[in-house]
């Protein structure tokens, strides 16, 4: 019982996550809703750390931060060269790779 | 010392640090070549510093080998010279033998040849690596084999090579072609070299081969005149027939003997009686016509006398002291072959003693109609070498060694006289033309050149002397000398032979000496680089006869050192052949038979000139009178038609017939052949056209392209642009690949 409230709430935030991922037309929203998605993932590991008994779930956590720190900062140039380019963030536009 | 031995000789080994590096003495020429070739250019006119170089260490070189040799024979190889407290060689077993300690003073048995090989490659096929095991069937080996025999051409060669250098310093200074030459009497000592010291018979043919291409190179080195690029290709294309029959000859040994080209080994075979008869016969037969081609036998020995086109110093060195007797070192290296392939048991029948005989008189008689004293010279050349393979085929195999070694040396001698006497006289050969009287004029080259016809005609006690009366007993037919049977004919073409030689020798004399002078030059002896030479040649022709005085005559401690030090020991590698005794009777005959030909060549040309000191031929003499003398004189000077037989008979006559019966095959034939070709192809290309190409291959081309189109025609549709769809698809494959994985597993 003590693991299944942080699954169900992390699959719930994961739920948030690609619901905004889908339906968001405003890229950092997009942005966020990954952010949301990478946050579900980390509530996992450090629940299953926790429940395991094993530092390392933490760990991974600490490193999944970093990367999305990281991720955030390229995935933000990016709006804003998008934004810069088009005067508008809505990603529903920019489809240059259509074939 | 005589050996009518029936079993196998004692035979000890030797070993020195010489004989495993010989393989450095053609290493030097060989190096010398490359330099000179190279950076010769810059030397300009001193480039011939590096040639006389090299071949003086390599002729030190060879001089200390021999001497090794030699003290090794004296004291009975290494353990024997240990054993007695000699520091020859040092030996790594230390073992001090025991037996021998006892015995003191003269050695029993013979040297066994050194063999020191490499493994060039390995024919494959067998388990092991054979390259372990050089005896053993289908290794080659490359290496050197140091016997007496080899041991005796590296000094020959080594010293005629050096003399031959220095004197072309001079002879050709100038020259527009100086580097070249030089370059390539480098080449040929070290092809000759490699070849003498060669351990197996693949080796022994690449020499020979070699040796082939530096006479060509250098009887065409003025190529400018046609004459002398004919007289090289004529040199060449004579020696590529006698070369099919090495390689066939050498082929069938290396089956017969076993699938190996090892020397040892395949001599050692023909002792054994491993090959059979008719097998030896074969090879010796095919190994014979490389031997006739390349030591100018009877009746491949044409392109011999034409070969003096080339500057003299290389006559000297090439077509007189050592290329051209590389037949007689073939038949001395293979000698078990030779011998039982090429002689009837219990019979005095030998094909190398009839050709050799043959060949001693037909290049004699040929001699003497020559105005050229170079080519006069050249069938000399030919008559001598015929003798030593006469030698050979009556089993006198040291006398042939002996003879060859006096014969460079008195030859080489002859020709560089030769040189030095065109050089003084206006660069002509001609004896009747330019020459005359340089007796007086060219005082110290007539000394020399004296000497050694003296040498050539076999007079006492000069070298020719010595061997020629080795060869002669060693026919066995005169009473008293026993040897290997009775060959008569042999001793008769012997005897005949001497007696020509004396007689076309005094006619050279007369017409270059005597009278008087008929050229248009101030003849005068020639500088210190090309009197030396001729001076050292001249005083060892003296000497070097007394090597191998008979020990009837001089006894045991300075007779027959030449046999002792260079034969081999019989039985195993070599044939138990009987040696002839000396007989006094026979060396008188020989020399009167001499004496009296030059006595009546000499009075022939006293009342010539007594007549007309400037005439050189008698004027309404026999041949004018006698149809047969007359015949017999076209003849000689035709040559015995043997080049209209090569050239208009056997040339022309395949050349005509052959072209004509090739045309008719490439009309009907051929042609044939090509429009029933062409026809096919047309028709199958149609039939591929049609079918195969528009069918299958066209439709299965547009087949894929329009398979390619469609399909990307409906996948492009997935690729809309936009991130969400992406994400989508990305989503739902995500949740799909998690149902399998929890449903699955």
């Amino acid at each position: 019982m003590f693991l299944n409230q942080f699954l169900l709430f992390s699959a719930l935030l994961f739920c948030i996550g690609v619901y905004g991922v889908l339906t968001r037309k405003n890229g950092v929203l997009v942005l966020m809703s990954i952010e949301l998605i990478l946050n579900a993932v980390n509530v996992n590991m450090v629940a299953f750390g926790a429940f395991n008994d094993d530092i390392s779930g933490q760990v991974f956590a600490l490193f999944i931060i970093a990367v999305a720190a990281a991720e955030v900062g390229v995935g933000l140039a990016i709006v804003l060269l998008i934004y810069r380019n088009r005067r508008s963030i809505d990603v529903s536009e920019a489809d240059l790779l259509q074939g | 010392m005589f050996l009518f031995a029936t079993e196998a000789v004692e035979t000890f080994e030797v070993s020195h640090w010489l004989f495993d590096y010989a393989f450095l003495i053609p290493a030097i020429m060989a190096g010398s070549f490359l330099i000179t070739l190279f950076f010769g250019k810059r030397l300009g006119g001193q480039v011939h510093w590096i040639g006389v170089t090299a071949v003086s260490i390599c002729f030190f070189l060879a001089l200390a080998t021999g001497f090794t040799w030699i003290s090794q024979i004296e004291s009975g190889g290494v353990e024997h010279a240990e054993a007695s407290g000699l520091e020859l060689a040092a030996s790594s077993t230390g073992e001090f033998a025991t037996e021998a300690s006892g015995e003191g003073g003269e050695v029993e048995g013979k040297p066994a040849a050194v063999v020191n090989s490499l493994c060039w490659f390995d024919t494959g096929e067998a388990p092991n690596n054979n390259c372990d095991d050089l005896s053993a069937p289908k290794a080659v080996g490359i290496g050197t084999l140091i016997d007496g025999q080899s041991v005796l051409l590296l000094i020959v060669v080594t010293f005629i090579s050096l003399l031959v250098h220095i004197f072309s310093t001079d002879y050709v200074s100038g020259d527009r072609r100086y580097t070249h030459y030089f370059a390539f009497l480098s080449l040929f000592t070290a092809a000759m070299l490699f070849m003498v010291l060669s351990s197996s018979t693949l080796q022994l043919i690449v020499g020979w081969e070699l040796v082939g291409v530096c006479s060509f190179a250098l009887i065409g080195h003025w190529w400018e005149e046609k004459a002398n690029s004919d007289a090289a290709l004529k040199a060449f294309l004579t020696n590529r027939v006698g070369d099919i029959g090495l390689l066939v000859g050498m082929s069938i040994l290396f089956f017969a003997a076993g699938r190996t080209f090892d020397i040892q080994t395949i001599n050692e075979a023909a002792v054994n009686g491993d090959i059979s008869q008719g097998t030896l016969t074969v090879a010796s037969l095919s190994l014979m016509a490389a031997v006739m081609s390349k030591s100018g036998q009877f009746v491949l020995h044409t392109w011999l006398p034409d070969a003096m086109a080339g500057p003299t110093p290389v006559s000297a060195l090439i077509h007189a002291a050592t290329m051209v007797v590389a037949g007689i070192y073939l038949i001395g290296r293979l000698y078990p072959v030779f011998w039982f392939g090429l002689s009837i048991p219990g019979s005095s029948i030998n094909a190398m003693a009839l050709i050799g005989g043959i060949t001693v008189v037909g290049g004699g008689l040929l001699a003497f109609v020559q105005n050229d004293i170079k080519k006069v010279l050249a069938y000399s050349t030919v008559s001598q070498l015929g003798y030593m393979v006469m030698a050979l085929g009556m089993g006198a195999w040291t006398a042939a060694m002996f003879h060859l070694f006096t014969h460079a040396i008195f030859k080489a001698c002859l020709f560089l006289g030769a040189g030095a006497l065109s050089h003084a006289c206006h660069h002509s050969f001609d004896m009747k033309a330019e020459m005359g009287g340089l007796r007086k004029l060219m005082p110290k080259t007539f000394v020399t050149f004296m000497i050694a016809t003296g040498a050539l005609i076999g007079l006492f006690p000069l070298a020719g002397f010595w061997s020629k009366d080795e060869i002669l007993v060693g026919a066995g037919a005169f009473p008293g000398t026993g040897g290997n049977g009775d060959y008569t004919i042999p001793l008769v073409f012997g005897l005949l032979g001497a007696a020509l030689t004396a007689a076309y020798m005094t006619r050279v004399i007369m017409l270059v000496f005597f009278g008087e002078y008929r050229g248009h030059d101030h003849p005068h002896d020639p500088g210190p680089r090309m009197m030396i030479p001729l001076q050292v040649l001249a005083g060892l022709a003296v000497v070097a006869g007394l090597i191998n005085m008979p020990t009837e005559w001089v006894g045991d401690t300075i007779g027959l050192k030449f046999e002792h030090w260079v034969e081999p020991g019989g039985g195993k590698v070599f044939p138990l052949i009987s040696h002839a005794s000396a007989s006094p009777a026979m060396a008188i005959l020989a020399t009167l038979i001499g004496v009296v030909a030059i006595y009546f060549t000499y009075e022939y040309y006293r009342r010539l000139f007594a007549k007309n000191p400037r005439a050189t031929e008698v004027t309404g003499g026999l041949r004018d009178h006698n149809k047969f003398a007359r015949a017999g004189h076209t003849m000689l000077v035709q040559k015995y038609y043997l080049d209209h037989l090569y050239t208009d008979v056997i040339a022309a006559g395949t050349k005509g017939p052959l072209a004509r019966a090739i045309y008719w095959f490439n009309q009907n034939v051929i042609d044939n052949v090509i429009n029933y070709t062409g026809k096919g192809a047309v028709f199958g290309g149609q039939f591929l056209y049609r079918f195969i190409d528009q069918g299958l291959i066209d439709g299965s081309v547009n087949g894929s392209g329009l398979s390619a189109l469609s399909s990307g025609g409906f996948l492009r549709k997935m690729q809309s642009g936009k991130i969400r769809n992406y994400a989508t698809l990305m989503f739902g494959a995500a949740t799909l690949l998690a149902a399998v994985f929890i449903l699955a597993v």
